[in-house]
């Protein structure tokens, strides 16, 4: 069966389906909600508020450094919980896979699927496959949903930032987007650039558990659009401006290296293992140290401050450059394009 | 970012000063290359120099300068069958007058973005039944590395790839632009890039038939620093000169084997750029000999002329006479999203820089 590939037949729902997902996914994911295969998952409520997200992943090429689709998904979507300060409870995935997919790689996302939802402590209860036919979709595609508890009292928000508020960023930025970008590319270089892709969930409640959570304004993972998008959504949805320092934002060498070569900017690449955190100033030590004892935030930094409006008028990002101008940090506008010269 | 080296705080400030210190009137600096452009934002440079030294942007980008009527051609190229388009990630959302790579792209045109010309004729050999058209574009600098696949092409008689020229040549240009009755500028900061091929000697004529300090620069902060000092020392000396700040990457004679492989395969033709309109000598097209590997042999095309989008002002931009904040359409109807005009699509476009930077705001966070 491992050099055998999708068919339609995988897709019509009858005994090819039921193969298709007992082999692959059951025998990996299998847990008390998904198991029992049913319309439905039924998950029992807590007190308190739930928090709902939903993504999907259609990341090209599927498997690339430091991930692939499957742990993307898993991750991207815990993520999404997370930001919230909520604990992922259970996810759902539909997966539509395009007629041709070589069984080998379904069973190698199946299988980095199944690794991540045990890493994270995190069930599928819910799922669905669906095949298309050949050319009509890009090997794999993945949705998942989440749910997630938010812990009595927390309340968190793009809104919240305030002026004299301390800026923290849980890491090297830009790394997703440069693995990503390198793998499409085929550009090589002498060290691999890695993706980040990781679960949050761990580290937001190690803040939580250490920083009063009223003095925490927001947590953000800076996904699509990078760090500078990011930055821009919190100061308009504040109404603030937001003042960095290139220096503190920490950036590996090798990712800027690649940015420099591409004529891209860091601050704009995905990341999928990193958060913003924004807190009241008195209280950012404590976060720092927090993140500073967990592996996935030793590299945390504070990047800046949180400022009112200035002369600009507007809520803005500005940037102190290393040579001690400053410049606007916009909102990311369309795909970046590689430049010619 | 970049080498540590060139972006010493100390030394900025230092520069900084003695700039200060000898720009006692207003002074105008052109910077022709459209990396310079970006630099000089990207590092916040304007908001360091004292209100006395304006730079302005030139026509320094490549992809800005392409006229409409090509950008037209090349979405045609990729609507034939069998054919794909190769070409640099710039060029995609360059607006035609009906669209751009990217929307034909969507209607299912075949285009590919490709690091380098080598790579398109990679995807020649690995798809042998169809054609591969590069799309030719850029200064002095790209051209060698075009030159060198086209013969490359020949020799192993890849017959399956193509090259649509659009190439151009800096000097006759910047000697357009000098001629200019609107333009006023105190000098030229000039490519780094495209000097490192054509050397210093390039700007001689330049110089002296305007009356022009001109100073070749890197791109690294003090690069351009040490470039815009220079060229305010000139002005306060009343010399009008080439000086060299690039001095480890260019020298007064150039890369005279990049030159020799150039002009192997292409020969100058009159060329159309956007914004300065017709000049002399200023294209390159593949030299006769090589028509079989020439797009527009092959496929028989003709020059589209089709004028610039109206309210548009990129062909005052290009030429450093108005700023982005002086056009109607700008961040308003056009924005890098949906660009109207050349500049703004280019990532190294003046208006691009602008908008990206927020260089019209940059008097308000100095």
């Amino acid at each position: 069966m491992k050099d055998d590939r999708v068919l339609l037949d995988h897709g019509s729902g009858g005994l090819a389906t039921k193969r298709l997902i007992e082999e692959f996914f059951l025998s990996r994911l299998a847990n008390d909600y998904l198991s029992r295969l049913e319309d439905s998952a039924v998950v029992p409520v807590q007190e308190g508020r739930l928090a709902f997200t939903t993504d999907s992943y259609v990341v090209d090429p599927i498997f690339f450094p430091g991930g692939d689709i499957g742990s993307l998904a898993v991750h991207g979507t815990i993520n999404d919980l997370a930001m919230q300060g909520a604990a992922p409870m259970a996810l759902s995935m539909g997966l539509i896979l395009e007629e041709g997919l070589m069984f080998s790689e379904l069973e190698r996302v199946a299988e980095s699927i199944s690794q991540a939802c045990i890493e994270a402590g995190v069930a599928i209860a819910a799922a669905d496959t669906k095949v298309v036919p050949l050319g009509k979709g890009d090997k794999i595609f993945i949705n998942t949903s989440g749910i997630g508890r938010v812990p009595k009292g927390l309340y968190l928000g793009a809104h919240r930032a305030r002026p004299g508020d301390v800026v923290i960023v849980s890491g090297f930025v830009g790394d997703h987007g440069a693995a990503i970008l390198t793998a499409r590319s085929n550009l090589s270089f002498g060290t691999e650039i890695k993706s980040d892709s990781a679960p949050l969930h761990a580290l937001v409640s190690a803040v939580l558990e250490r920083c009063p959570s009223d003095k925490i304004r927001l947590f953000r993972d800076p996904t699509r659009g990078g760090l500078a998008t990011v930055l821009n959504e919190i100061a308009m949805s504040s109404n603030v401006c937001i003042e960095i320092d290139q220096d503190a934002v920490p950036i590996r060498q090798e990712v800027s290296g690649v940015c420099e070569l591409l004529g891209l900017d860091p601050l704009y690449l995905a990341n999928e293992g990193k958060c913003v955190v924004v807190v009241e100033e008195d209280h950012s030590q404590l976060v720092m140290d927090a993140l500073s004892g967990l592996a996935l935030g030793r590299h945390a930094a504070v990047i800046g401050c949180v400022k009112e409006l200035g002369g600009v008028g507007r809520p803005v990002v500005t940037m102190n450059t290393s040579i001690g101008g400053r410049r606007i940090i916009s909102m990311l506008s369309g795909e970046p394009l590689p430049r010619i010269c | 970012m970049g080498n540590d080296r060139f972006m010493d705080k100390q030394a900025v400030q230092s520069l900084i000063e003695e700039i200060r210190r000898l720009a006692q009137r207003p002074m105008r600096f052109m910077e022709v290359c459209g990396t310079h452009t970006m630099s000089i934002f990207r590092h916040g440079i304007r908001t360091l120099l004292p209100k006395e030294i304006e730079l302005v942007s030139g026509p320094g980008c490549p992809v800005c300068v392409t006229p409409v009527g090509q950008i037209d051609q090349m979405i045609n190229l990729s609507l034939i069958p069998g054919v794909a388009v190769a070409t640099f990630g710039d060029m995609l959302r360059v607006p035609g007058s009906k669209g751009s790579l990217a929307e034909a792209r969507a209607r299912g045109g075949q285009v590919e973005v490709v690091y380098s010309p080598v790579d398109a004729l990679m995807l020649a050999k690995d798809q042998p039944n169809g054609t591969i058209c590069f799309l030719g574009i850029g200064f002095e600098t790209t051209t060698p590395s075009v030159a060198a696949t086209i013969l490359q092409a020949r020799e192993n008689r890849i017959r399956n790839f193509c090259v649509y020229s659009t190439h151009k040549l800096m000097p006759p240009a910047l000697d357009a632009l000098m001629a200019e009755p609107d333009l006023d500028i105190d000098g030229l900061l000039c490519p780094g890039h495209v000097s490192t091929i054509i050397g210093t000697q390039a700007y001689g004529p330049i110089s002296e038939k305007y009356g022009l300090p001109c100073v070749v620069a890197g791109f690294e902060p003090l690069d351009i620093l040490l470039g815009v000092y220079m060229l305010v020392r000139q002005v306060v000396d009343g010399r009008c000169q080439v000086e060299n700040a690039y001095e480890r990457a260019v020298s007064a004679q150039g890369n005279e084997r990049a030159r020799r492989v150039t002009e192997a395969v292409f020969e100058p033709v009159g060329s159309r750029w956007r914004g300065l309109g017709f000049i002399d000598a200023s294209g390159l097209a593949l030299r006769e000999e090589f028509g079989e590997l020439d797009a527009r042999c092959r496929f028989e095309l003709k020059e589209i002329d089709i004028p610039d989008p109206k309210g548009c002002r990129c062909s005052r931009i290009i030429k450093g006479i108005e700023t982005p904040g002086a056009c109607p359409l700008f961040s308003n109807v056009c924005t890098p999203l949906h660009p109207v005009g050349p500049c703004m699509v280019s990532s190294e476009g003046t208006c691009a820089a602008y908008y990206k930077y927020g260089g019209i705001l940059e008097e308000k966070i100095r």
